[in-house]
């Protein structure tokens, strides 16, 4: 599965063989930067976008070399918080801020030091899309970027010279669908849930993330309209469990998945036609020759952001290596990298640089593709004349309704998600 | 007990290895496990505390039923269920593969073949299984390509995948190993002359069955049943692919806390969980003395 870059994919083989690595390196005690040996950089994270091509262009460019440390989404904030000198970077959500801030185990990144820091897209700095405000219930990363300072515990509500993360990649997520096996347009989330599909629809168990999924479907069915979808209140919770639990109860759901490996294989086998989704698991289906649709809603997306943080007690030369790696991470190679699997690169005009104009014209612009659209590892994606599902960069990213998000109420969340699945 | 000031010095020295595997990497765990789960915790840290808050969280609207059975039962009712019929048909195919290469396959070579093949749900890993199940029962799997080309059924059964029925079959496939291995070492250690000596005196097939081998299985059959239970009763992960995530079960909602760093409230249902598989282990040994039959 490495060479089929996804995110947040649980490579389990992977993650025992690096953390045998990252554990025998802890045991022997010893920093992981010696002065006088070539830098590397022990890497926290999914590393689901960090393929073999990355590293190997990283070492070349910079001559600093990565050693992973995989986790799951939810396993890389526990790690923060219980070793957080295993690491020197990390690449975590967003959506863990106002849980990872107060802990004060990540360092306020200093903007001066990141070259490209200006041109770090608005969607992150303002919430704004090519000058037109976007969807901000849960945590939008403009909420929780500024830090009061570079020690701090308190987000700041104004910029400031210091941040949470810098950002790197995030993404529109929404429902992906087999047009073949469905046989007409669909347009609306509340199809989820839609008796048609009964035994033959899917939604992710990870509470944090299908929680705003079902939020979605259940304003879109008109049942209510929430607040802000990304911080309920207990009522909320309930009603929005009440309708998912009917909904189970009834035969709606086929499985729910918890592994990107599920979902594609419940997609690709036909065992579902419609269910939560995440980018590259699109592509994993497509590649197999079998039409999917990541289908773009009217009620929009629901979106996803992250970004490299320091832990605490970085500083000296292991900062600065960590600070090169940020640089030339934004440098333009990887963001064309990262949009050519379907997401989006934080600094946008940098990715322009390294990518060719048919590309940047399917990938960024939704124009029909001019040539044979090509994944990073040369797997055809879409043929000629073919366009990228939601299109442009405006339309998908401008039509993002929510983001993942941390809720205050996270704890009774967990508990009515926990007792659907057992309903 | 053994009193430990009256045991040789050396005999002592010998077991001090193990005792000392034994406190660092169960006692010292366990008892942690034990005390955290009556600590406090917030977002982002535990809190040294004594409170039976996650205890009362767990069993928070059981015993009123109102609102129908709370998750707590429910999850352990059906967990239960799955570890009674999963014992059940382990027991009787463990038991009669058991009874077939000790009794009927004489040579050494061949036993040892065989038992190689019991082995083989074993040689890929469990997501590769486990997913290797779709083509097979999914509805436009064979089994459903079967039916349907022989006109058993006019539709696709959707209940042979993401079912009980699917988490059953999947648990037997996987654990009548365990029940095998133990069954057969106790029949291999029954004195075949005592057979011999049945079958003379008149006995039939099913009365050497009944009185002589199964009494002299029992180890094994105890040995392999505590095998069984307590895998299924902490098993998350072949009940959350198999049932389609649709099916509750204790591990995960011990894995989901512990992913949200709810730490003392897992510890809670850890020694919950604990306690249930001990019991019935416990129940288990009364009912049989291993010791005295080993």
């Amino acid at each position: 599965m490495k060479k089929n870059i996804t995110r947040r994919n649980m490579l389990k083989t992977t993650t025992a063989a690096v953390g045998a690595v990252a554990g025998a390196g802890l045991l022997k005690g010893f920093p992981a930067i010696h002065a006088a040996d070539a830098p590397v950089i022990r890497y926290l994270g999914t590393a689901v976008n960090m393929g073999d091509a990355v590293q190997k262009r990283l070492f070349d460019d910079t001559g600093i070399k990565v050693k992973f440390i995989v986790k799951t989404t939810d396993e890389v904030v526990k790690t923060i918080f219980t070793q957080p000198n295993s690491f020197d970077i990390v690449d975590s959500e967003y959506f863990s801020m106002p849980k990872l801030v107060p802990s004060g185990n990540l360092l306020g990144m200093d903007t001066k030091r990141i070259k490209e820091w200006d041109n770090v897209t608005s969607a992150f700095t303002k919430g704004e899309v090519a000058g037109k405000k976007i969807g901000d219930q849960g945590t939008a990363p403009k909420k929780v970027m500024y830090l009061k300072g570079s020690d701090s515990k308190e987000f700041a509500s104004e910029p400031t010279q210091y941040v949470t993360l810098i950002p790197t990649v995030y993404n529109a997520d929404t429902l992906g669908i087999r047009p073949d096996l469905i046989k007409r347009p669909i347009n609306t989330w509340a199809e989820l849930l839609n008796p048609e599909f009964k035994g033959k629809a899917s939604i992710l168990n990870i509470p944090s993330i299908g929680i705003m999924d079902a939020a979605m479907v259940v304003e879109s069915m008109g049942e209510y309209k929430y607040p802000d979808k990304g911080n309920m209140t207990k009522k909320e919770i309930d009603l929005t469990m009440k309708i998912f639990t009917e909904a189970k109860k009834a035969g709606q759901f086929r499985a729910f998945w918890s592994d990107f490996n599920e979902s594609v294989n419940l997609m690709a086998s036909g065992e579902v036609v419609i269910q939560s989704m995440w980018s590259p698991a699109i592509t994993a289906v497509r590649t197999k020759g079998i039409p999917c649709v990541y289908q773009p809603l009217k009620e929009g997306y629901r979106a996803w952001a992250a970004g490299f943080g320091l832990p605490a007690t970085s500083k000296g030369r292991q900062a600065d290596i960590c600070y090169e790696f940020i640089n030339w991470y934004l440098s333009g190679w990887v963001g064309a990298y990262l949009n050519r699997q379907g997401y989006y690169s934080a600094v946008i005009p940098t990715a322009k640089k390294y990518m060719e104009a048919y590309e940047w014209d399917y990938w960024m612009l939704g124009k029909p593709a001019t040539a044979d659209i090509m994944s990073p590892e040369g797997k055809k994606l879409a043929s000629k004349g073919e366009i990228r599902d939601g299109g442009s960069y405006e339309a998908r990213m401008g039509s993002v309704e929510c983001w993942n998000a941390t809720m205050d109420e996270n704890k009774y969340m967990v508990r009515k998600w926990n007792e659907m699945v057992a309903s | 007990m053994p009193n430990l000031f009256k045991i040789k010095p050396s005999v002592g020295l010998l077991s001090l290895p193990y005792s000392l595997v034994f406190i660092f990497f169960f006692f010292i765990p366990l008892s942690l496990t034990l005390i955290i789960s009556f600590w406090d915790y917030n977002e982002y840290s535990i809190i040294p505390d004594l409170i039976l808050e996650n205890y009362r969280y767990i069993f928070e609207n059981c015993f009123s039923f109102e609102n129908g059975m709370c998750v707590t039962f429910k999850t352990y009712l059906s967990t239960f269920a799955f570890c009674l019929i999963t014992w059940f048909f382990t027991l009787i195919i463990g038991f009669f593969v058991a009874y077939f290469l000790s009794f009927y396959v004489n040579s050494l070579t061949w036993q040892i073949a065989l038992f190689l093949i019991c082995t083989i749900p074993f040689w890929t890993s469990n997501v590769i299984r486990m997913i290797s199940w779709i083509p097979l029962l999914g509805r436009n799997g064979l089994v459903n390509d079967f039916f349907l080309s022989t006109g058993l059924t006019s539709t696709p059964q959707e209940w042979l995948l993401y079912s009980a029925f699917s988490v059953v079959l999947a648990f037997v496939h996987l654990y009548t190993l365990f029940m095998i291995v133990p069954i057969f070492n106790s029949m291999m250690r029954i004195d075949k002359s005592i057979i011999e000596a049945a079958y003379d005196s008149g006995a039939n097939g099913f009365q050497v069955l009944w009185n002589i081998i199964i009494p002299l299985c029992k180890p094994g059959i105890v040995i392999g049943s505590i095998f069984v239970i307590t895998v299924v009763m902490g098993d998350f992960i072949t009940i959350g692919i198999m049932g389609g995530q649709q099916i509750p079960s204790i591990g995960k909602i011990i894995y989901v806390e512990m992913s949200y760093l709810q730490l003392p409230a897992a510890a809670a249902n850890a020694v919950i969980l604990l306690f249930l598989t001990l019991l019935i282990i416990w129940i288990m040994t009364k009912m049989i003395d291993i010791r005295k039959e080993l």
